[in-house]
C-alpha cells in the first residue's frame, strides 16, 4: 500500500534526524565526563582518581540517582515530565525505614512496599496527565509536595534502620577480581560493586533494550516527537503516555529502595532536590526536552558526571554542601541552552508548529 | 471580563442554567471555600469578628489574616501574570525570595551577622533587594521566552539552586538585623495603626490593576497568552512581553522576600518563604485563571490567595503541623485542576445531559 510505504519512510527519515540530535548529544556527554575524569585525576592526583575502586565507586554512590534520572529519561522522551521522583524517594525510605522498626516484618516485604508506593504515584499521575489531558508539571509538583507532606505525616523524625538483613543488603560489597590498585601500606584496594548498583545497571540494561526493540519504547519516540504523527500512525498517545508515568513511577520506587540501601535510616529531609539531580542527568544526558529525542546510555554517562561533580567540589576546597547543587543546575542551564541551539539548528526557518495534542 | 453573558439562548431549564451559569463562572469555587472557612471559623473561633487596638496596631483575627496573607497576595500577583503569559508557572518564588532578603540583608549587615548598625542606607538595601529578585526572574524570563523552555523547567533550576546561592550570599549563616528600623517594612511604622504588610500588599495589588487596566500591557498579556504565535504576527514583541512578566514577578517575589525577613528580623534563606510556590500556584488556580494562560483575573487571584491564608490558619489551629500542611493543599489543587479540565467538563456535560434529556431542547 502506498500508505504504508509513506508511513514508513516518515519514519525512517524521522528516526535518522533524531538519532543525529541523539548521537551528537551523547558525544558532548561523554567526552564531558572524560575531560572531568582526567583532568581530576591530574590536578588531585593525591585523591585516587587513577584507582579502580573510585571510579566504580562513582556508581555506588549514585545508584539510586540512576534509577531517578532513567525514569526521567523514559518520560522526557514521550514529552512529559515528572517532578515528583525525589519526593517518591523520601517517601519510601522514609516508609522503610518506619516498617522495620517493627522486627517482626522481615525485610523482604520492603521490596514490594518500595515498588507498590512508586506505582501507585506512577499510575495516578498517569492517569490524570494522560486521560485528564493536565499539564504534567502541575500534576507531579502537586505528586511531590503530597508525598513530601506524608513524610512529616507518617514521621517527622528521623528514623534509623537496625533490622539486620536490610543493614547486610546495605553494607555488602561485590569485589571484581584482577581490579585492584596496591595501597600505600601494602594492601590491595580492589574495586567492587554494591548490590545496589547491581540493580541499577540490571535496569539500565532493560530500559536499553526496551526502548530500543520492543514496540513500546518506539512509540514513545513517536509520541515525544510529534503526538499528531504518532496519533495518526496508529499508536496509542494516551496509553503510552500512561505507561511512561507508571514505569516512571515505578523506577521511583526502585530508585527509593536503592536510595535507602545506599543511606539507611528515614529522614524527613531525604530525597530533596533530587528530582533536579535528575532532571539534569537525564538533560546533561543528551535528552531533549522537548521530548522525542534521547538515549539512555546517555543518562547512565549524566548520572556519573553528577557523581563526579559531588567528589570533586569539595576538594576544591569548597565545604558547604550546596555547592554541587548549583554547579548542576548551573550544566543544567548550559545543556538547555545547547539544546536550544540544536533544535533551532535543525528545523531552520519553520514558524515552530509544536503544538500538544488535545 | 466576566464568563456570564451566554445565558438560556438554548432554552434549558431554569436549573440546568443557573447550574451552567455558576460552573462557567470560575470564581464560585473560590468564592464558596472561602464562604465555607469563614462559616467554619466563626462557629469555632467566638471571637472571629472582633477587632482590638493593642500597641498602637489594629489587631485581632481578621487583621491578622490580611497580615499572614500579604506575601502570598503579592506573589499572587506576579504567578497571575507569568501564568497568563507563559502558560506556566514559576516555582522559584520562595527562592527567589531568599535571594532578594540575603542582597538587603548584605547590604544592611556587611559582614557581620548581628548587628543594630545600618552599613548602607535602607532604602538603598531595599532597591539592591528587589534588583536581587528582577535578576532571578530576568534569567527564569530569559530561559522561557528566548530558548522556549517551559517555565516550571526553568524555574526548577533556580527552585533548587536558589536558597544555596542565597546562602553564600550570606556567608552560609542566618543573619540578624537588630535595627528597629529594618522592622519597618514588615511589622509597624511607628504612629501607624495598620500592620505595614497589609498597606504593601494592598498597595501593590492597586499598582498591578492599575498597569494591567489602564495601560495596554494587561491586554498584551493575555493575547500572548491565548495565542503567542498570532499575537507575533499582529506586531507584538511576544518575546519582550515574557520577559517582563518574569522580570515584574522577580520583582514581586523580591519584595515578599524583604517583607517576609523585615518581619521576623533575621534573613533565613533555608526558611524563607518555603512551599510559597505551591500557595500561590493554588491561588490562582482557585481565583479561576486558566493555569494554561491566557485570560487572568487579578481579582480572582487575590480572592483565591486570602481562602488559601484562610485555610492554612484554620488548618494550623487544628495543630496540622507545617510540612503535613502540604498533602492537603497538594489534595485540593488536583481537585480544583481535575473539576476545570476540559475532559471533566466533558464528561459532566455528558452526564447531566443524559440525566436532564427531558428538559434540554437542543442537545449540546
Amino acid at each position: 500500500m502506498n500508505d504504508g510505504k509513506t508511513t514508513k519512510l516518515m519514519l525512517k527519515a524521522k528516526k535518522r534526524k533524531s538519532l543525529n540530535n541523539a548521537e551528537a548529544l551523547l558525544l558532548i556527554t561523554v567526552s564531558l565526563f572524560t575531560i572531568i575524569y582526567i583532568i581530576s585525576a591530574i590536578v588531585f592526583s593525591d585523591s585516587n582518581f587513577a584507582k579502580y575502586s573510585v571510579f566504580f565507586n562513582l556508581l555506588n554512590n549514585k545508584a539510586y540517582l540512576l534509577m531517578l534520572a532513567l525514569g526521567l529519561t523514559v518520560v522526557l522522551i514521550a514529552g512529559s515530565i515528572d517532578i515528583s521522583v525525589g519526593g517518591v524517594t523520601g517517601l519510601v525510605s522514609m516508609v522503610i525505614a518506619t516498617m522495620l522498626l517493627n522486627n517482626d516484618i522481615s525485610a523482604i516485604w520492603t521490596i514490594p512496599t518500595a515498588l507498590s508506593i512508586g506505582l501507585i504515584f506512577g499510575a495516578v499521575q498517569g492517569y490524570l496527565v494522560a486521560y485528564m489531558e493536565i499539564q504534567p508539571f502541575i500534576v507531579t509538583l502537586s505528586g511531590m509536595y503530597f508525598a513530601r507532606g506524608m513524610i512529616s505525616v507518617i514521621n517527622a523524625k528521623s528514623v534509623p534502620i537496625t533490622n539486620e538483613m536490610f543493614m547486610g543488603w546495605s553494607g555488602a560489597k561485590l569485589y571484581i577480581p584482577f581490579l585492584y590498585n596496591m595501597r600505600k601500606n601494602g594492601t590491595l584496594d580492589v574495586a567492587y560493586l554494591t548490590p545496589a548498583s547491581i540493580v541499577a545497571l540490571i535496569v539500565l540494561i532493560i530500559i536499553i533494550t526496551l526502548l530500543k526493540k520492543t514496540k513500546f519504547g518506539r512509540s514513545l519516540y513517536a509520541i515525544g516527537g510529534s503526538p499528531q504523527s504518532a496519533h495518526l500512525m496508529g499508536v496509542n498517545v494516551r496509553q503510552t503516555k500512561f505507561k511512561a508515568h507508571l514505569l516512571c513511577g515505578m523506577l521511583a520506587g526502585i530508585g527509593g529502595f536503592l536510595y535507602t540501601l545506599f543511606a539507611p535510616s528515614g529522614n524527613p529531609g531525604n530525597g530533596y532536590g533530587y528530582e533536579i539531580d535528575a532532571i539534569s542527568s537525564s538533560v546533561i544526558g543528551g535528552v531533549m526536552l522537548s521530548g522525542g529525542v534521547g538515549l539512555p546510555i546517555g543518562t547512565f554517562f549524566g548520572v556519573l558526571i553528577n557523581s563526579i561533580i559531588e567528589r570533586v567540589v569539595p576538594l576544591l576546597g569548597i565545604v558547604d554542601a550546596s555547592w554541587p547543587r548549583i554547579i548542576t543546575s548551573g550544566f543544567l542551564f548550559v545543556f538547555i541552552v545547547l539544546q536550544s541551539i540544536f533544535s533551532n539548528v535543525s528545523r531552520k526557518g519553520s514558524l515552530k508548529p509544536t503544538k500538544k495534542l488535545k | 471580563m466576566s464568563d456570564l453573558k451566554v445565558k438560556n439562548k438554548l432554552g434549558e431549564s431554569t436549573f440546568v442554567s443557573i447550574a451552567k451559569s455558576l460552573t462557567s463562572n470560575r470564581l464560585t469555587f473560590s468564592v464558596i471555600i472561602l464562604l465555607i472557612v469563614v462559616i467554619q471559623n466563626i462557629i469555632t473561633t467566638p471571637g472571629f469578628f472582633n477587632i482590638t487596638i493593642a500597641n498602637g496596631l489594629i489587631s485581632g483575627y481578621i487583621p491578622n489574616i490580611l497580615d499572614e496573607a500579604s506575601e502570598l497576595v503579592i506573589v499572587t500577583l506576579g504567578m497571575t501574570l507569568v501564568t497568563a503569559a507563559s502558560g506556566g508557572q514559576d516555582i522559584s518564588a520562595g527562592a527567589i525570595m531568599a535571594v532578594a532578603a540575603s542582597f538587603c540583608g548584605l547590604m544592611l549587615n556587611g559582614t557581620e551577622y548581628r548587628t543594630d548598625v545600618f552599613h548602607s542606607p535602607y532604602i538603598v538595601a531595599i532597591i539592591v533587594g528587589l534588583l536581587g529578585g528582577a535578576l532571578c526572574g530576568a534569567f527564569n524570563g530569559f530561559l522561557v521566552s528566548k530558548l522556549k523552555m517551559p517555565p516550571m523547567l526553568t524555574s526548577l533550576i533556580l527552585f533548587t539552586a536558589g536558597r544555596s546561592i542565597a546562602k553564600q550570599i550570606t556567608h552560609g549563616q542566618t543573619i540578624y538585623i537588630m535595627n528597629p528600623v529594618y522592622k519597618w517594612l514588615g511589622v509597624q511604622i511607628p504612629g501607624v495603626p495598620i500592620r505595614t504588610t497589609i498597606i504593601v500588599s494592598t498597595l501593590t495589588v492597586i499598582i498591578i490593576t492599575l498597569l494591567t487596566r489602564l495601560t495596554s500591557v494587561g491586554l498584551y498579556i493575555q493575547s500572548v497568552g491565548i495565542n503567542d504565535a498570532s499575537s507575533r504576527l499582529v506586531g507584538l514583541n511576544s518575546s519582550v512581553i515574557k520577559l517582563l512578566t518574569f522580570v515584574l514577578y522577580g520583582v514581586l517575589a523580591g519584595l515578599a522576600g524583604l517583607v517576609g525577613s523585615s518581619s521576623i528580623g533575621s534573613v533565613n534563606s533555608g526558611e524563607l518563604g518555603l512551599g510559597i510556590e505551591m500557595d500561590a500556584i493554588l491561588a490562582v488556580a482557585l481565583g479561576g485563571n486558566n493555569l494554561g494562560g491566557g485570560k487572568f483575573s487579578i481579582a480572582g487571584s487575590i480572592i483565591g490567595a486570602y481562602t488559601i491564608q484562610a485555610i492554612t490558619t484554620t488548618l494550623y489551629a487544628m495543630n496540622v503541623r507545617a510540612d503535613q500542611l502540604n498533602v492537603f493543599k497538594a489534595l485540593i489543587i488536583i481537585v480544583i485542576i481535575v473539576a476545570n479540565s476540559d475532559v471533566f467538563k466533558a464528561k459532566i456535560k455528558r452526564f447531566t445531559q443524559t440525566i436532564f434529556s427531558k428538559n434540554v431542547s437542543v442537545g449540546g
